[in-house]
């Protein structure tokens, strides 16, 4: 028995698979993930990610703070709402967890980080927040639910009060508002257009419900990976983790070295690897074969292994399994895989694999 | 609660044997089965003419979540195989006593089937699968 968000009881009665998803029983599916998939891709989809951590950064050096515990800069932070994607680092240069940040004032952040590092994440935060004189803050009575699609934000405006709309209708992507107890955010990990909204616990059912007698379709964390991996998203433990530095995992763009007088945490190890040409970097693979590729398989190069697979599934959208893999630098255009005792080719591409409902790598 | 028709009999490695005529039994993977897996994404079938032995892997359900081997319940050659499975493997998750069947078998040793069991047993076993 796990932790349960306020939907789960929701869940069950759809007829949810339910999962255990870093200690919380979580949605799977509710029938079929493949089916699912496809409705965020031409409609619109709501998932619930109440599981994730939430956490208010307040303090007069709060800017400061972040400054230090993020690799991106929150410097491009300026006005309210506005939204970053950045990893923490370790000392090592290695990746405490990926998240997003949000900017409301001077001294006032919000953070949203996985799950499944929540424990560590929470010690680390505060631990390093200590000096700073920043309270950190766990946000614990509310719901998220992402709701995603082509279709999603006009959905969601149908729920909205009128203040609620004018305010929400008028967001770019990545920014977000509070308006009358709802933290909208045009966000997502899906490659589709939509909002995650942020509400207090004992409205998620209603909310939800609502949702879903307009037509949009309850999708589960099955889904949830076969759309980020289109959209050519990290997942946290998969493509990286505290022994591999962000620069190995597609991620350098998330790194803010300038200003060079910005000392974060792991920018110094980082360093001898910035300028220089990386050891092994993260490619996207699809395999035209059937056969579907798995997370942990062998890549191989000329007869040897040389790396392997980060995430791999079947991509509903292409008809054929698309994956991450960690390579050589040098390595381009065809693989071989290992799956089931056999050596499948595949190509390597750069994601992302699909955008707005189409197929888009190279 | 999967469910398994009682006019058919089962392996324990989640198969299924239906009788269709003189020495021909038709099999497929049960509802348990499919549920565990998820979606179907590709199955992989054995080709007609093919003689398999009872226990043997002879074909592959890969869905989004793992491949998994299928084992002939029964010895003998493979006489007709589920073609429209190549296009629509969903099929196996929407259908999978019906429309989801694998291949038929021209079994050389009906005695096989009673190493086979009965639906009710096959539901307890599943069940407790489940924990």
């Amino acid at each position: 028995m796990g932790a349960k968000t306020a939907l789960y009881q929701e869940h069950v009665n759809l007829g949810a698979k339910i999962v255990d998803f870093a200690g919380w029983d979580m949605p799977l599916h509710y029938g079929s993930q493949v089916e699912e998939h496809y409705k965020v891709r031409g409609e619109a989809g709501m998932f619930d990610v109440s599981h994730m951590t939430f956490v208010d950064l307040k303090g007069e050096r709060a800017r400061e703070f972040l400054r230090y515990l993020l690799a991106n800069n929150v410097d491009r932070l300026t006005t309210y709402g506005r939204a970053l994607y950045t990893c923490m680092l370790n000392e090592q240069g290695g990746v405490v967890d990926d998240l997003i940040v949000y900017y409301f004032d001077e001294t006032y952040f919000r953070l949203v980080v996985n799950a499944g590092t929540h424990d560590k994440d929470m010690a680390w935060i505060k631990r390093h927040a200590a000096p700073f004189g920043v309270t950190v803050e766990e946000l614990t009575e509310v719901a998220l639910l992402a709701v995603q699609g082509p279709e999603a934000r006009s959905k969601v405006h149908d729920l909205l009060s009128e203040t609620q709309r004018e305010k929400v209708e008028a967001l770019a992507p990545f920014n977000a508002v509070e308006s009358e107890g709802f933290f909208i955010s045009r966000t997502g990990y899906t490659g589709e257009d939509g909002y995650e909204v942020m509400i207090p616990e004992d409205q998620a059912v209603n909310f939800w419900r609502r949702l879903h007698k307009i037509g949009v379709h309850p999708v589960g964390l099955g889904a949830r990976d076969t759309l980020r991996l289109e959209a050519g998203m990290d997942l946290y433990s998969a493509e990286m983790d505290e022994e591999t530095s962000p620069l190995e995992a597609g991620l350098k763009w998330t790194v803010a070295w300038e200003p060079q007088d910005r000392n974060f945490i792991g920018r110094e190890a980082l360093e001898p690897q910035y300028n220089a040409t990386p050891t092994r970097k993260l490619v996207g693979l699809i395999l035209d074969d059937r056969g579907v590729l798995r997370g942990h398989q062998r890549v191989i190069v000329d007869g040897e292994a040389v790396g392997e697979v980060t995430s791999g599934s079947f991509s509903p959208t292409l008809g054929k399994a698309i994956a991450f893999a960690r390579v050589p630098y040098d390595v381009s255009g065809r693989v071989l895989v290992e799956m089931r005792g056999k050596q499948l080719p595949a190509r390597v591409v750069k994601p992302p694999f699909v955008r707005h409902g189409k197929a888009c790598f190279e | 609660m999967s469910n398994a028709p009682s006019h058919l009999k089962y392996a324990k490695s989640h198969e299924w044997v239906e009788t269709v005529g003189e020495g021909t039994y038709r099999v497929g993977i049960s509802d348990h089965a499919q549920d565990l897996l998820g979606d179907m994404v590709f199955i992989e079938l054995p080709e007609v003419g093919q003689t398999i032995s009872a226990q043997d892997e002879c074909a592959v359900v890969e869905s989004v979540k793992a491949a998994s081997d299928v084992y002939s319940p029964l010895s003998g050659e493979v006489v007709e195989i589920n073609e429209a499975l190549v296009d629509g493997p969903d099929l196996v998750n929407r259908d999978p006593y019906g429309d989801g069947w694998l291949f038929t078998v021209k079994a050389t040793d009906p005695g096989e089937l009673d190493e086979l069991i009965a639906a009710d047993e096959y539901i307890k076993l599943s069940a407790d699968d489940d924990h």
